[in-house]
């Protein structure tokens, strides 16, 4: 578990987190409505070298942007109930880097390894973020992140 | 002389027009899936496309019918090639390459947005330069019109959009879907009594809706705490108060600074009364609106925004692919 007090915290440790985000890293990312999902996004996308801004992706479920790896950004908030011929797979396994908004409501064709990342809201608005990691490869970065 | 048929199938509208020179719509049949969508609270990308898959042949019969048009005098195709839900603006592209190939005729892939843009051109001439202010459910740019068809995003949102604050505001008040138009006529019985904060009020051209959602969850979350209610129709009218005045006050500024002859509005936030009146009554440059009928998703802003790419010559291969996000740049036509 960590804190951070402010947006500009969360941005920054996106930017670290992404020097370790290897070809066809999947990042899933929950938290309630506000809970700054986007927010770090865009740090990662720092960190991958993205120079156009990132934005939400929820009215298009996905968007996404070139940079020193790819970066398809996901939104499933509204494919709830639904997860049939959507195509996400060949992006999953692309070299690219997923990060996925709202993961719970595709769980059935999310990859098995992946990077979950729980984004909670404090009543002090700072934000604590809690860490697991499903496989190997996975767990070899939350060490290197010392998390 | 042009006679252009467009399709439309970005979201969850099946639509198709057919446009005779500048702005004779024969047709424009629209078969829309909101009050299905509106039983899910939301677009459910899935469902839209396979209702596409099926309504797509009963939309262009009707056109045509409606129309007094044979598919032999049609000029162009053009479709929507995205940016929109993958899903559905497969269908589209589908039957938009299908026809093309079978009769032989130029196609034309068009940006949405380039489409919601010129749904105003279907009105009057567009003066140019102007600037044009986008905004939608996943759109809020601010596009800059140095001659027709040329586009400069000089602003735009650093987290939502406008309609999307609108439609994510529309479920923490438990409003039907979509929430953007309920909130608009709420916000007119309302009183703007509560305080929220002006979202990114700075020198820049950027906008950024999610603090304002955050701020309005957390309103209504702490109101919920001390056990106080809160009239919906004065949180809608502040909400609506602090969107649109950053809005409108940041597309003056714009229009100012690059000294254009007009202001334009497109997307689906073009229909909301409370920005018409507010952009009308404190702009000293002229704004112009798309006719209510066509500030929504529909082909025959597609079919308008073709038009201009026909006279330019600017056709697509059948090889081209729908794509979640296109560049709107890259769609500009150098003079």
């Amino acid at each position: 578990m960590i804190t951070f007090q402010s947006e500009q915290e969360m941005i920054d440790f996106g930017e670290q987190l992404a020097k370790h985000m290897f070809a066809g890293f999947v990042m899933t990312l929950e938290g309630e409505l506000g809970a700054g999902k986007t927010t770090f996004t865009k740090g990662i996308g720092k960190g991958l070298g993205i120079k156009k801004v990132i934005n939400s992706p929820t009215f298009t479920i996905v968007k996404v942007y070139k940079g020193n790896k790819t970066l398809y950004h996901f939104d499933a908030y509204r494919l709830e109930g639904q997860n049939e011929e959507l195509g996400f797979e060949e992006m999953f396994e692309d070299d690219g880097v997923c990060v996925i908004e709202w993961a719970r409501y595709i769980e059935d064709i999310l990859p098995k390894e992946r990077l979950e990342v729980h984004i909670i809201k404090n009543e002090d608005q700072t934000r604590s973020f809690q860490f697991e990691a499903k496989g190997k490869d996975y767990e070899y970065v939350l060490k290197e992140m010392k998390l | 002389m042009s006679l252009i048929l467009a399709i439309e199938s970005s979201c969850d509208e099946m639509s198709i027009s057919i446009l005779k020179d500048k702005r004779e719509i024969l047709c424009n049949v629209v078969a829309s899936q909101i009050d299905t969508h509106r039983l899910f609270g939301g677009v459910v990308p899935e469902i839209a496309s396979r209702m596409h898959v099926e309504c797509v042949s009963t939309v262009l019969k009707t056109a045509l019918k409606e129309a007094n048009v044979d598919m032999n005098d049609i000029d162009a195709i053009a479709v929507t090639k995205g940016p929109g839900l993958v899903g559905s603006l497969h269908v589209g592209m589908q039957a938009a390459k299908t026809l093309a190939l079978a009769y032989h005729k130029p196609f034309i892939g068009v940006h949405h947005i380039a489409g919601h843009i010129y749904a105003n051109d279907l009105v009057e001439d567009i003066q140019y330069p102007c600037l044009c202010l986008v905004v939608s459910g996943g759109h809020s740019e601010l596009v800059y019109m140095k001659h027709e068809f040329s586009f400069e995003v000089i602003g735009q949102t650093l987290d939502d959009a406008i309609g999307e604050a609108y439609d994510k505001v529309g479920r923490v008040l438990h409003l039907p879907y979509p929430g953007g138009p309920v909130i608009d006529k709420m916000a007119k019985d309302g009183k703007c009594v509560y305080e929220l904060p002006l979202p990114l009020n700075d020198d820049s051209y950027n906008f950024s809706f999610s603090g304002l959602k955050s701020a309005v969850i957390n309103f209504c979350h702490n109101a919920s705490q001390r056990g106080e209610t809160i009239v919906p129709e004065d949180l809608a009218c502040s909400f609506q108060s602090v969107a649109l005045e950053v809005l409108v006050s940041k597309t003056i500024k714009a229009a100012k600074d690059y000294g254009v002859k007009q202001i334009i509005v497109a997307g689906g936030v073009s229909a909301n009364a409370g920005l018409r009146n507010k952009l009308t009554k404190e702009s000293s440059i002229p704004a112009l609106f798309p006719p209510m009928k066509y500030c929504t998703d529909n082909a025959a802003m597609i079919a308008s925004a073709a038009r201009v790419m026909f006279e330019h010559q600017k056709f697509s291969s059948l090889d081209l692919s729908v794509k979640p996000s296109y560049d709107l740049e890259e769609e500009s036509i150098e003079v």
